[in-house]
């Protein structure tokens, strides 16, 4: 659609807004990944509440406003190996790259940090080629 | 006071996702389908993304955080094994599923069944992955 990469503007303008207020207000990083993994594997323990009401925020707003859209489709395959073995490997890919899109594609290339552009170089790369592999060769995507 | 802004904060980021397009594995696949029907929006949602907090940044020079405390460290310069391994890791599977963890969250009331099941990978993920840093860094430390 002709109009995508306005709504991608404006939706990505508002992914920075909440990476900066978070960064301004709270002192803290907006990296998805780090603010789930955190809670899950103990590390987080010491800001619980914070953790968890970034992330009741992030599932109950865009709930209420796909909701008030009349739905939102999110288009994940209906193959069960797909979708475990995609979270699994999300899963335990951020957690060793300490970061994932927010975390090393927001937050850190817009400080320049080395890691977080080599980060997100990989992902990319990874990402390509996982689609070429996944979609044109083995067409199980 | 922190978890009240966070909460603002974590909703902001899943109105930006789902507007994006973020949510939608199709438009994520196809910005990753360079070699298909290349789809470039996502390229806008992270360039709109990267300006405003890259001016965010510059005001933290100098200056604390509104609630107090400090703001992070500056970056470590050191990349590191598990920071190639995991990106890849992770690269491989967004494009397999589309989704990353952000979208993950934000999709999780219209996501259906197997958005919950990915949530469920995704963690289970999380907790494997302190012992595949020790073996990774053990055989980095061997060889």
């Amino acid at each position: 659609m002709q109009s995508d990469w306005i709504w991608g503007l404006l939706g990505g303008g508002l992914i920075g807004c909440a990476a900066a207020m978070f960064l301004l207000i709270n002192g803290r990083i907006m990296g998805a990944s780090g603010i789930l993994g955190g809670l899950v594997d103990g590390t987080g323990r010491g800001n619980l509440s914070e953790r968890g009401a970034f992330i009741a925020g992030l599932v109950l707003v865009p709930g209420v406003l796909a909701l008030a859209m009349g739905g939102a489709e999110t288009h994940l395959s209906g193959n069960l190996a797909v979708i475990i073995g995609g979270g699994l490997l999300v899963g335990i890919g951020t957690r060793l790259a300490n970061g994932c899109t927010s975390g090393h594609g927001v937050c850190g290339i817009s400080r320049f940090s080395l890691r977080a552009i080599v980060a997100t170089a990989f992902y990319l790369l990874a990402g390509g080629t996982s689609v070429l592999l996944f979609k044109h060769l083995l067409g199980v995507i | 006071m922190r978890a009240l802004y966070a909460f603002v904060a974590g909703g902001l980021f899943g109105v930006g996702l789902l507007l994006s397009g973020m949510t939608d594995t199709r438009k994520v696949q196809g910005w990753l389908d360079v070699f298909g029907d290349w789809d470039p929006t996502l390229a806008f949602v992270l360039g709109g993304a990267i300006i405003p907090m890259a001016i965010a940044w510059r005001f933290t020079v100098g200056a604390a955080p509104r609630l107090g405390g400090t703001f992070p460290a500056p970056p470590e310069p050191r990349l590191g094994h598990n920071l190639v391994v995991g990106s890849v890791l992770f690269g491989a599977g967004w494009g397999l599923s589309g989704l990353c963890p952000g979208p993950a969250m934000a999709s999780f009331a219209f996501g259906g069944l197997g958005g919950v099941v990915f949530l469920i990978a995704m963690i289970a993920g999380m907790i494997a992955a302190p012992p595949v840093r020790s073996r990774l860094d053990a055989v980095a430390g061997s060889s």
